[in-house]
């Protein structure tokens, strides 16, 4: 009985623990983007030559500059509230109510900051709170053995770029250039609706749904990672000198850089399967981490 | 490529047809911050809006506020939508209300260049996301109508050097996004060609 109880208390203590560090790590992501996305806009703007790319590009660092300055937002738009989590076996709390805290601290961060809310019902279009609604926000799991940590990494997405995902179902004879095509297809045709210069998250494989799902992993990364398969990380490549060729240029109004990098996540797929997914993030790639121990202490990385 | 600078509301024609696409543009005065819901409500329910258009430079924007008293708020931070989704209200905007300028980030697709030729008006490129920059441009929030929309309210902003803005579409028929486009298409089939 005692037993019991205490792990009750425990369990009530790490819910708190999540729920606040969600709350931290929203808002902290809206504010303050990770320094290897502001070396890759910097980089973009040494690398451009047109004059408005030039002239979108340095408003893109002054507006960093000032939102840290003036401790705002770096975009208006708070996003949908995703969380990507890597629970160890031994941590202390059960996946379902690291969901309840997570939404619980997201609400939070919504009505104290305040932020401005987005989620609506999708028929009546009413708002259902404060940036959560039914199966808002999302989370991504991943569950890893022999551990006792928990890792949550808050990606607030944007609807601009989310409105600018594309999935095919290539068939097997259209190959690795069909998959090219799709891709560079998706981002010509998005010109400058998701905020470019971003990066482009690209799933190949698995499943219709997962192949989306893998493109969301895709753009989770730190600028400019490379896919661990060197097969995979050599079409990264590839469709990034290709899609800096296209000329769309920084919000779509012309210029050499069209993507900070192309991010492509894969799995394995049935013999007749080819799926491509397209999920683009805008420039504003905005993402911030917490590591929770086993016991309780939290450590925030902004860069990971 | 020019600089102008440009005090909206406009009463002279003369200041829109100046601008040509690619020019940078700062602009002074007032504008209405304006969204989808606003203008389904203008054009799909017929409902007239409670604030004068005429010479405007419409924003599209759902600002992120803080409410200070009845119909009043203040800015906290405010940014600038997709255009693209709202492109259908252009005609209307021009013909029946005189708006000039309509500004929001991502461009307006090739249906809305006749319609801006032929009633004088400017599409503005603002950069997207870069709110934080915008939001310190915006001097106050004079007015809103509207609330019940919330955000996607009537807004009307003074602002003080807003901009840098691209001149995307001008109205003498030249769009820099069709521009972009048929060249990227050409690129593509290079691109093809080599895959």
């Amino acid at each position: 009985m005692r037993v019991e109880e205490s792990l009750a208390e425990k369990s009530s203590d790490f819910s708190a623990i999540v729920e606040s560090a969600a709350a931290h790590l929203y808002v902290w992501a809206l504010k303050d983007i990770p320094q290897d996305l502001r070396d890759a806009l910097g980089d973009a703007a040494e690398k451009e030559t047109s004059v408005i790319g030039q002239r979108v590009l340095q408003t893109i660092l002054r507006n960093v500059n000032v939102a840290e300055d003036e401790k705002n937002l770096v975009c208006q738009d708070t996003g949908i509230a995703v969380y990507y989590c890597r629970v160890g076996e031994h941590f202390p709390l059960h996946p379902v109510r690291i969901y309840a805290a997570l939404k619980e601290g997201t609400e939070r961060a919504t009505v104290e900051h305040p932020l401005r809310s987005n989620t609506v019902h999708t028929l009546t279009r009413e708002s259902t709170g404060p940036n959560v609604g039914f199966r808002i926000p999302i989370v991504h799991w991943d569950f890893v053995p022999d551990w006792d940590g928990l890792d949550v990494k808050c990606v607030p997405k944007g609807s601009g770029s989310e409105n600018m995902s594309f999935l095919k179902m290539c068939v097997p004879a259209d190959g690795v250039s069909g998959i090219k095509r799709f891709v560079l297809e998706s981002v010509v045709g998005a010109g400058g609706k998701p905020c470019p210069p971003g990066i482009v998250g690209v799933g190949i494989g698995g499943s219709a749904d997962y192949a989306m799902h893998l493109a969301k992993e895709a753009i989770a990364r730190s600028v400019g990672t490379r896919n661990p398969d060197p097969l995979v990380a050599q079409l990264e490549d590839e469709l990034y000198e290709l899609l800096n060729e296209t000329g769309v240029g920084p919000m779509g109004l012309g210029g050499d850089v069209t993507v900070l990098s192309v991010h492509v996540e894969n799995a394995d797929t049935h013999m007749t399967l080819n799926p491509v997914a397209v999920n683009y993030q805008c420039w504003a790639a905005r993402r911030a981490s917490a590591h929770i121990a086993a016991d309780g202490a939290v450590e925030y990385e902004r860069d990971a | 490529m020019a600089t102008h600078e440009v005090t909206f509301p406009v009463t002279d024609p003369a200041e829109i047809l100046k601008l040509r696409a690619g020019d940078e543009v700062i602009v002074q005065g007032h504008i209405i911050g304006i969204r989808d819901r606003t203008q389904i409500r203008i054009f799909d329910e017929g409902i007239e809006p409670p604030m004068d258009l005429t010479g405007a430079f419409l924003l599209h924007t759902a600002p992120g506020v803080r409410k200070v008293g009845p119909g009043r708020y203040e800015k906290i931070c405010i940014g600038t939508t997709t255009s693209a989704r709202m492109v259908r209200f252009t005609e209307g905007l021009g013909a029946r209300y005189g708006v000039r300028a309509i500004c929001g980030k991502g461009g307006f697709p090739d249906e809305a260049v006749e319609p801006m030729h032929r009633l004088g008006m400017v599409y503005f490129a603002i950069v997207g996301g870069a709110a934080a920059l915008e939001t310190t441009q915006i001097e106050e929030i004079e007015e809103v109508a509207w609330e019940e929309l919330m955000p996607e309210c009537l807004w009307k902003f003074r602002v003080s050097d807003f901009g840098p803005l691209t001149v995307g579409i001008d109205a003498h028929g030249s769009s820099l996004y069709r521009d972009v486009q048929d060249r990227a298409r050409k690129k593509l089939e290079d691109i093809y060609a080599r895959l």
